[in-house]
């Protein structure tokens, strides 16, 4: 057991574990507000990356200005998915339509993508992407330093929009208690609509990110989603600061398995711990106990 | 009169909100309790914890001296103590029949339960028979959900009384009712206690309760605060005091 | 019985016989090995949706993980014909059944984990468990990793070899249609029913909800785990992605959603028409991922126009079709003697 090799392993954790933070906020705040799992976040994300591909690729843009793009349009595309598809679901049932819904958005979204892209696996590549920095013995790529500062940038911009606006005082009361939040006049929809919206413009960066320092297909999305929504239950759902705890801790307890035993059992690792967890907590490790309606 | 069902010194707290303080209440066999209260002061809550659907930190609840604290609501129900909820639940997507047939109870294996139809013809005629007392014979096959509110209220009451419970407790059962309605309900009540059915009725209609009940406990901000015959308790200061200080409109 | 419902289940009954007949009759007379290799995977489809709904449409859990059942099955058949020494042939059929026990066993860990939790916790947790066992197949040694395992392949020429393999998966589903049927009338069944309903208050009521919906997900795993044994030794080869493949997931689960949640013709007629488009589409197009939006946008349109499946929404344009030309006496409204009412209401 090499102790460099473990150190880096925790590093890399950390770095990559703050961008899947990122995209689990989103997910876990569209399901705080909305009452919704949106299944297609996975798809979502390599859809950012591929639309971070054309800007590159085809256009010249750099990666991170191409981001000045994508926020904006995720941004509308999750408050179309919300208005077109989310808000025709019935109260009944929700739990399940809402992931059956979410689900077909996913693979529709994967279609499109294999008939545009084809199955072959692509990268984003910049100028950065493939240098390191080289810090106290550590060779740490320049885009997973940038994608995590991207991450904190971000994460920070929402702690701010939920903490000090009166539209996040809007979500946080809707994440604590819808009733009571309609009640108080809060203009319910509109919550809705800009929290998905919300969770959606942050794939586009995650995506960014996810696709300049992995290799991706139309399919990743599965893989991607398996993984968020581990991270999201585990924490408990409807946490936000949950959510970005332990997706540092899953990832990096991944990272740090591949190096201790194996890279093949640490994601078998991933999910185990998901379900261990879950055996002694069923709500998460933050999740409320309280009873939700289904 | 012994005690059927009697919770004592319960108490619960949701967060940082105490519901119930040291709350007791006892009812004793064949009688017709009533529960009441301004709003918040923890009725439903006090029901939730004697039917099993929340824990409470300290407290016991009793059925006929065997402690039922830890009980889940199905055993709770299995053991004969059956309840309303305040917003009348049913199952909306079956027929009223199949309402009633959920609640008859059978003691068999999981295996027998799978393999035989549900509801032998001695069940299904029970089931009819339930639902002509309570005057929704004609509607059995209609799906629970088309019901209108008053016959909803029936329907859930029905489905408990099949299961032949020895304690009923009613989570407001004239909420919303019109009044001939409400005496339909009451004489059922009156009827059924006459057989043998203890009750202990949550209400907000203060004709109703002081002309049905025998006994009175009224709950404030979490506690007990008195108890007695309905006379009593409507002369009792304590009382008027709660509910004049609450926000409550209710004639007493 | 009144008229009208005599005539509805004769109706049925008749409907029933048919079916059986061109199950029966399918392969002797479409013979063409295209037509009844894509018969059978349609098959094996209807029989994993089918059974897939007992549960999940009945109790409102969906589960997205019975992808696991269905490579245990597969795993399970060439592991104990290929260790057994089992002859290639109608003896491997033999496995089938104990393909699916054991399936029904690894439900029940699963079942105990998973069912402990409220309904989106539950989906995540069938998703995990599903990847935990495609990782492990991928990875262990006595599955052969990722190149998978080769059930023997029975020396029959092409036709009788399809022909072979219709049958059984035909047998296959007409029992689990009779299961289905049978857990829908009992009272078990309706348990399942209440709890999709509300679950709170069918525990106020007596139903042990626990008991109930670990049964019904053990039950749901037997057949699929059939399938996935049948679908295993017809290939004769499995590979980990393949037997334990999310997209199964969701195609079961949109199958029996398109021809409508809890009924027990839905799952049927959802399996038959998706999986036969998505085969011949696949023979005549090649391999290609469109059929995936094709899959999407037919879901995202019943959800929006027909949202309780075609089924029920067929069922209900007849009813109210029959309402109108019969006039308003054929409904059970009538005021009749309770003797009346009891057979009514005996009958569904």
């Amino acid at each position: 057991m090499n102790s460099t090799a473990l150190a880096k392993a925790v590093v890399d954790g950390i770095l990559t574990g703050g961008v899947y933070a990122l995209m689990a906020a989103g997910l876990t705040l569209i399901f705080g507000v909305m009452d919704i799992i949106n299944i297609a976040q996975g798809a979502l994300i390599v859809l950012g990356a591929y639309m971070s591909y054309v800007l590159s690729v085809h256009l010249g843009i750099d990666l991170f200005l191409g981001l000045f793009i994508t926020i904006p349009a995720f941004f509308v595309l999750g408050v179309g998915i919300e208005w077109a598809f989310m808000r025709r679901l019935r109260d009944q049932d929700r739990a399940a339509m809402s992931i059956l819904v979410t689900y077909a958005v996913a693979i529709i979204i994967e279609g499109l993508l294999s008939v545009i892209f084809g199955v072959n696996f692509v990268q984003l590549h910049a100028s950065y992407t493939d240098s390191t920095f080289h810090i106290l013995g550590f060779y740490l790529p320049y885009i997973y330093v940038f994608g995590f500062l991207l991450a904190l940038v971000l994460l920070g911009a929402m702690y701010y929009l939920l903490y000090h606006t009166h539209f996040g005082r809007g979500v946080r009361g809707s994440l604590q208690n819808r009733t009571a939040a309609e009640l108080i006049g809060v203009n319910v929809n509109r919550v809705r609509a800009l929290s998905v919206g919300i969770g959606v413009a942050v794939t586009a960066a995650g995506g960014m990110v996810f696709g300049a320092t992995n290799a991706f297909n139309p399919s990743s999305g599965y893989d991607l989603i398996s993984r968020l929504l581990s991270i999201v239950i585990l924490a408990g759902l409807g946490s936000i600061g949950g959510a970005l705890i332990a997706a540092l801790f899953m990832v990096t307890l991944e990272d740090v398995v591949a190096v201790l035993w194996s890279p093949v059992w640490a994601t078998l690792v991933y999910y185990a711990s998901l379900i261990v967890v879950l055996s002694f907590r069923p709500n998460g490790l933050f999740g409320k106990a309280a009873v939700r309606a289904q | 009169m012994s005690a059927l069902l009697e919770a004592e010194g319960v108490c619960k707290s949701f967060g940082g909100l105490q519901a119930l303080t040291d709350t007791s209440l006892s009812v004793a066999q064949g009688q017709i309790a009533g529960l009441i209260g301004p709003n918040g002061s923890g009725k439903t809550t006090l029901f939730n914890v004697m039917t099993g659907y929340e824990r409470c930190h300290s407290g016991e609840i009793r059925l006929n001296g065997e402690s039922i604290t830890r009980a889940p609501p199905e055993r709770v129900f299995a053991l004969g103590v059956g309840r309303t909820f305040q917003i009348t639940r049913l199952f909306f997507r079956l027929t009223v029949l199949e309402n009633i047939l959920v609640a008859t109870q059978r003691h068999e294996g999981w295996i027998r339960s799978v393999a035989r139809r549900a509801g032998s013809d001695a069940e299904r005629r029970r089931a009819v028979e339930m639902l002509e007392f309570v005057g929704l014979g004609r509607l059995a096959a209609r799906p629970a959900g088309e019901l209108s509110y008053g016959q909803r209220k029936l329907l859930e009451l029905a489905s408990l009384l099949v299961a032949d419970p020895a304690v009923l407790l009613l989570d407001e059962p004239t909420a919303g009712v019109n009044p001939t309605l409400i005496n339909q309900l009451s004489e059922r009540i009156r009827e059924l206690n006459r057989a043998g059915k203890t009750f202990l009725v949550v209400e907000h209609n203060m004709e109703f309760v002081m002309g049905l009940c025998q006994q009175v406990t009224v709950l404030h901000q979490g506690r007990t605060l008195v108890t007695g015959t309905p006379e009593q308790v409507r002369a009792d200061p304590a009382v008027l005091d709660a509910y004049l200080g609450g926000a409550d409109d209710d004639d007493l | 019985m009144t008229a009208a419902v005599r005539a509805r289940r004769s109706v049925r009954a008749l409907l029933v016989v048919i079916a059986l007949a061109i199950l029966g009759v399918f392969p002797l007379v479409f013979s063409n090995p295209t037509t009844t290799t894509i018969a059978f995977y349609a098959l094996i489809f209807m029989v994993s949706a089918s059974a897939w709904n007992m549960f999940s449409g009945s109790s409102g859990y969906i589960a997205l993980g019975h992808a696991v059942y269905f490579g245990c099955g597969a795993y399970a058949l060439s592991l104990l014909a290929n260790h057994l020494g089992v002859a290639a042939g109608w003896p491997v059929f033999a496995l089938v059944p104990v393909a699916g026990i054991v399936a029904g066993l690894v439900a029940i860990p699963a079942g105990l984990i998973a069912l402990r939790a409220r309904r989106h916790t539950f989906v995540v947790i069938t998703i995990a468990w599903m990847f935990i066992f495609q990782l492990a197949a991928s990875n262990l040694g006595f599955t052969g990793g990722t190149s998978g395992l080769q059930p023997p392949t029975p020396l029959w020429g092409i036709d009788t070899y399809n022909r072979n393999f219709y049958y059984v998966a035909a047998v296959v589903l007409v029992l689990t249609v009779v299961l289905t049927w049978v857990v829908r009338r009992s009272r078990f069944g309706l348990q399942l029913l209440t709890i999709r309903d509300d679950e709170e208050r069918a525990r106020g009521l007596g139903v042990r909800v626990v008991r109930v919906k670990l049964i019904a997900f053990v039950l749901s795993a037997i057949p699929v785990g059939m399938a996935g044994a049948m679908y295993a030794y017809f290939l004769g080869q499995i590979f980990p992605q393949f037997a334990f493949d999310p997209l199964f997931d969701l195609s079961i689960a949109l199958m029996a959603f398109i021809g409508g949640l809890g009924t027990l013709a839905g799952p049927l007629l959802g399996a038959l028409v998706l999986e036969s488009l998505q085969q011949y589409f696949t023979v005549q197009y090649g391999a290609s991922q469109a059929y995936l939006i094709i899959y999407g946008v037919l879901f995202l349109v019943v959800v929006l126009l027909l949202p309780r499946g075609v089924i029920p929404s067929v069922e209900e344009l007849i009813g109210r079709w029959r309402t109108r030309s019969a006039g308003s006496d054929a409904g059970p409204e009538e005021p009749g003697r309770t003797g009346d009412v009891v057979k009514a209401a005996g009958v569904r």
